[in-house]
């Protein structure tokens, strides 16, 4: 089955990305962080490495992962999504860091 | 007419300045990835329409862009910068094992011949090499693989690769400089290095004429006298006239030798550049007084240039990536400050101007000179 996932990227990403507002991807199957942002990065490869490191696929540590109000950045990237972001009703948030001062 | 074009990198961004060959007017171009930090740009001198950008951020990660149309447009190429092999360790602040890990490019150097070849300079120190125009990277680990590299230790900055000279008279030999490690050559493309830190003389470590251990904060070279480097030492600003083999200092007259930048006159080769600094501890010029210093005799006999700089209240830094020459036929100098101000003169250092005023912190300058 496929989902239509819809992605908020942090500013700096969407200009990287050169897309504006959220991006909406289709992802196959189990719908997971991993999924979708391995579908993100297929769709966008300008992504690679900006929002996981190449090679241990971490989450770069000034960067959260939000959704239906929870903070799922230390959950596992393979545990299913909420089903509002399955369904499309609601965003996968990927946000960075705001350093206070 | 010639023109020349500044290649700026800064803590928000990079610029692109042009000018014609009287360096009196400027177009300002930019800020391009605004917001990211912009470690370094520079040109290809098989083409000067192949520019390279280092462009960086804590949140995001390295990125590369490339430009084919010199400046104008852009477009990221290849940002998988992975350490050859089991990295293995080098020393941490405290002196323990510490896995090397990849944070940053400082420093991108374009092949003399071939616009597609290009080396990059990261933080942890190693030495890498794209040859498609930078879609792909590859380490040359011969440099951290070499015997003194577990014992290498980051300077405040980080542990940075930040100078890369390529020998115009022979494509295998390359000089690089890493903070706090020391200056290394390699006669053989980058298969094998030697420290070249004969002659350096550091109070602040354990044995102050350590194989490696050195804050090198840039060297210099005159094209046509590839055997003849000048540096700019944490302290001390030093000569080799035997490609690294051995240091003299030649700090003379200086009233500080603590400093960053260094760079050689494009048409006298004895003719050095350098930006004294008051102190490790006090980042600034001494008495607030703006003065580039220059030599014309390699060094020891240093003369202040200050018409146009600021000679009082003025607190900024000039960073080690962030002094460069134009090759017109009376040579332009050109230097950035922690104050965005990017100071230029076309008279040799005679004179100064700001050729833009209220960027961002600079962290680089490069120059181009156009035909």
């Amino acid at each position: 089955m496929i989902h239509t996932i819809h992605v908020v990227l942090p500013a700096h990403l969407r200009t990287l990305a050169r897309v504006g507002g959220e991006v909406s991807l289709e992802v196959e199957g189990a719908v997971t962080q991993r999924s979708v942002l391995d579908a993100l990065e297929a769709l966008y490869p300008v992504l690679c490495g900006t929002i996981r490191d190449h090679l241990t696929q971490q989450r770069r540590p000034f960067l959260r992962f939000f959704a239906c109000q929870e903070d799922l950045s230390h959950e596992s990237p393979d545990a299913p999504l909420p089903d509002l972001v399955v369904s499309g009703a609601e965003p996968y948030l990927i946000v960075g860091a705001i350093a206070g001062g | 007419m010639s023109s020349v074009r500044v290649l700026i990198g800064t803590h928000k961004g990079a610029f692109v300045l042009t000018s014609d060959g009287k360096r009196e007017r400027w177009d300002v171009s930019g800020p391009h990835f605004a917001g990211w930090e912009i470690y370094h740009l520079k040109g290809s001198p098989a083409d000067p329409n192949r520019i390279y950008a280092s462009q960086t951020s804590g949140w995001f990660g390295q990125l590369i862009q490339r430009s084919n149309d010199g400046g104008k447009t852009w477009e990221p190429v290849g940002n998988k910068f992975v350490y050859d092999g089991t990295p293995g360790t080098h020393q941490w602040y405290d002196g323990t094992p510490h896995p090397w890990e990849f944070k940053r490019v400082w420093h991108l150097e374009p092949s003399l011949t071939d616009p597609d070849t290009v080396y990059a300079g990261a933080e942890d120190a190693a030495f890498f090499r794209s040859t498609d125009g930078g879609q792909n990277w590859q380490e040359l680990p011969g440099l951290r693989a070499s015997n003194t590299g577990p014992r290498w230790q980051p300077g405040a900055g980080g542990l940075c690769l930040h100078t890369i000279i390529l020998d115009p008279s022979d494509p295998a030999r390359i000089y690089i400089a890493i903070s706090a490690a020391g200056a290394f050559r390699t006669n053989d493309g980058g298969a094998t290095w030697q420290p070249i830190n004969q002659g350096l003389r550091s109070a602040h470590i354990p044995d102050p004429t350590a194989e490696v251990g050195h804050c090198v904060h840039h060297i210099a070279m005159h094209p046509s006298r590839p055997n003849v480097l000048f540096m700019q030492k944490h302290w001390d600003v030093m000569r080799s006239d035997n490609a690294g083999d051995s240091w003299r200092e030649v700090s003379g007259n200086l009233p500080t030798d603590f400093g960053f930048a260094i760079d050689v006159h494009a048409h006298e080769p004895e003719t050095i550049y350098v930006v004294p600094i008051k102190s490790d501890s006090e980042h600034f010029p001494i008495d607030g007084k703006l003065r580039v210093y220059r030599s014309r005799s390699g060094g020891n006999d240093w003369e202040p240039l200050s018409k146009g700089l600021p000679q009082s209240d003025c607190y900024v830094n000039v960073l080690r990536d962030a002094m460069a020459v134009d090759s017109l036929d009376s040579c332009g100098v050109y230097f950035g400050t922690t104050g965005g101000q990017v100071y230029g003169s076309a008279d040799a250092g005679d004179s100064w101007s700001p050729i833009v005023r209220d960027l961002p912190a600079v962290l680089s300058v490069e120059v181009q000179t156009l035909p």
